[in-house]
């Protein structure tokens, strides 16, 4: 019996690392399939110009040509562009909104229980379900939210808050941050929590103002985490899609149009296999930068103490 | 805790009734929007609370009449009800004994930050290929396509998640099975899964989430009742031409459900899940 191998017969290291890589198989197996293949066929179509087509790729080879072409469209830097802006401003206000409201929490007040497990709701709304919602909420002619502001004497006309460039991708990040920043606050109050109530109370004898407990205690108490949390919203947020697609499709005047949507819009839309490739790749070896430095943070996390 | 100012204090109140409100408000608004009437949904000046509650909507979607709203929801909801099971299923056995073997034969980090590499890089990435390979296969538009896809996001994840909790267990308790006699098998199943029983368990609810709220693979894979899942479901609802507000808003409730009651449930493991890297947006 292979697998059944008695005591310590399996301590010998040949053998143990078999086995290490028998467990490892079928993970393996099924991400070289799933993952493995396409990701190198992605790369391959990103040198044709291949279209999609019922039946397979009709494809020649192109060379450097989709490179070429990309790196001089307009189009699509103005979507890189909308992509940079709605991940720095949305992750941006994720944090600071997580933080003070992790702050609030870590406070003595009443039905404080109650409250952080409200927290969790946004979070575990489907994305989707929370991109109709704020639609809804949003609506030009019946939307609450024009209702609110109206009956509050704050606006005096109905607006189109989707329909108006500009405006439309600030209330589509207000929407992200609805959902994303209540989880960013949990994390930070689980830092919060094991930072000892001795420390504040001896920089408080010492004379420390606020701000300066702020900056030398609880600064350094939730670091970790919270850089943590940072790197990994910035790397999801890169590849906003849902919420965009539900809500803006993109519009108006392609002003919410980000780069998943663009690299879907030229493969699926458009049909262009090769070039849309080419755009994949792109945008997934800018999401490999910020990856990159997410690992080098989590290896440095696990190295120290 | 140090004592507050009377000030403080109403500063920290009045805080905590912002907050509740804007958590609460718009969910609260999106129940609201079920129950009230297509009428009072469309007049202006808006009544924000309904004359007279209308449930008629959650009634129409749990009926199964050919062409009706109920049929797409009710499939929709099946489909991502055995979907997400299946594919949390596929990757929790493949990815415990490869969280296992991380975890009890170390060596393989630069493998293991791969595992975790795969689970955050963009869908782009992969959607053209798989694409034309379930058209070659003919499993465009079925579950099974659905859940080989989604293998590429819970197989990763569960993994990792997996590994740190094996890293929990303490070796001796297995070194003492097999010196009694039982088989690696035997003691990953008999004595190391029932000991990271809690850590199996997070991993399983998260992965159903994870597998619930997806959308971007579903929407370019599935086409109808016969694999399209409750996002997709609802993009359609939500883009639809005749919209009737509070029946989209009926299935976003709905859909809303069986997350929400785990969310509620998993709070005690969310953090650790999270540091795991579940921030999912």
């Amino acid at each position: 019996m292979l697998f059944a191998a008695k005591s310590y017969n399996f301590a010998a290291t040949g053998s143990r690392e078999r086995i290490a890589w028998l467990f490892l198989l079928p993970m393996l197996a099924i991400m070289a399939v799933v993952t493995g293949f396409p990701l190198l066929n992605t790369l391959w179509l990103a040198f044709t110009d291949a279209s999609l087509t019922g039946r397979g790729y009709d494809w020649n080879w192109s060379g450097l040509e989709n490179f070429a072409y990309l790196i001089d469209d307009k189009n699509f830097r103005v979507a890189l562009g909308y992509t940079f802006y709605f991940t720095i401003v949305s992750v941006a206000i994720e944090m600071v909104l997580g933080v003070l409201v992790a702050l609030l929490l870590n406070q003595d007040f009443f039905g404080r229980t109650l409250v952080r497990t409200l927290m969790i709701l946004p979070w575990a709304l489907p994305t989707i379900v929370n991109a109709m919602m704020w639609r809804l909420i949003y609506n030009p002619e019946f939307g609450s939210l024009n209702a609110l502001l109206l009956q509050f004497g704050l606006i005096d006309f109905y607006r189109s808050w989707l329909g108006v460039p500009g405006t439309a991708m600030n209330m589509v990040i207000l929407a992200d941050v609805w959902k994303n920043y209540p989880l960013i606050a949990l994390i930070v109050l689980g830092a919060l929590q094991t930072i000892p109530k001795d420390l504040y109370e001896a920089a408080a004898i010492d004379g420390a103002s606020p701000w300066k407990r702020f900056w030398h205690i609880t600064l350094p108490g939730i670091l970790g985490p919270f850089s943590v949390a940072l790197i990994l919203r910035t790397i999801e947020a890169f590849k906003v899609f849902d919420i965009i697609y539900v809500m803006t499709r993109g519009g108006p005047a392609d002003t919410t149009k980000t780069a998943s949507f663009f690299v879907y819009q030229e493969s699926f839309s458009y049909l262009r296999a090769g070039s849309g490739a080419a755009y994949a790749v792109a945008v997934t070896l800018l999401s490999a930068m910020l990856i990159t430095i997410y690992i080098i943070a989590l290896r440095k996390t696990e190295h120290a103490p | 805790m140090m004592e507050r100012t009377p000030l403080a204090s109403i500063f920290v109140y009045g805080a905590v009734a912002a907050l509740v409100l804007s958590i609460l408000a718009p969910v609260f608004w999106l129940f609201i929007m079920s129950i009230s009437s297509s009428r009072e949904l469309t007049e202006l000046p808006l009544h924000w609370i309904p004359q007279e509650p209308d449930f008629s909507r959650y009634i129409r979607l749990f009926t199964l009449q050919e062409g009706s709203s109920g049929r797409e929801f009710l499939y929709a909801m099946r489909n991502s009800l055995s979907v997400s099971l299946m594919a949390t299923g596929v990757a929790l056995v493949a990815g415990v004994p490869a969280a296992y073997s991380f975890s009890r034969y170390p060596g393989r980090m630069a493998l293991l930050y791969g595992v975790l590499v795969t689970y955050m890089m963009p869908p782009v990435a992969l959607i053209l290929p798989l694409y034309m390979v379930f058209s070659w296969l003919g499993l465009l538009n079925s579950q099974t396509a659905l859940v080989i896809v989604y293998c590429t996001i819970l197989l990763p994840f569960v993994t990792w998640l997996l590994k740190s909790g094996f890293d929990g267990v303490p070796i001796e308790i297995e070194q003492a099975a097999q010196i009694d006699g039982a088989g690696l098998f035997q003691t990953l199943f008999y004595v190391t899964l029932p000991v990271a029983a809690a850590a199996l368990g997070t991993a399983v609810l998260f992965a159903l989430l994870l597998a619930w709220d997806e959308f971007f693979y579903a929407l370019l894979y599935t086409s109808d009742i016969r694999a399209k899942t409750l996002p997709v479901a609802i993009g359609d609802f939500a883009a639809g031409r005749a919209t009737d507000y509070g029946l989209i808003s009926a299935v976003g409730v709905l859909a809303s459900l069986p997350p929400v009651l785990i969310g509620f449930f998993l709070q005690k493991s969310l953090i650790a899940g999270l540091s795991a890297g579940s921030v999912k947006g």
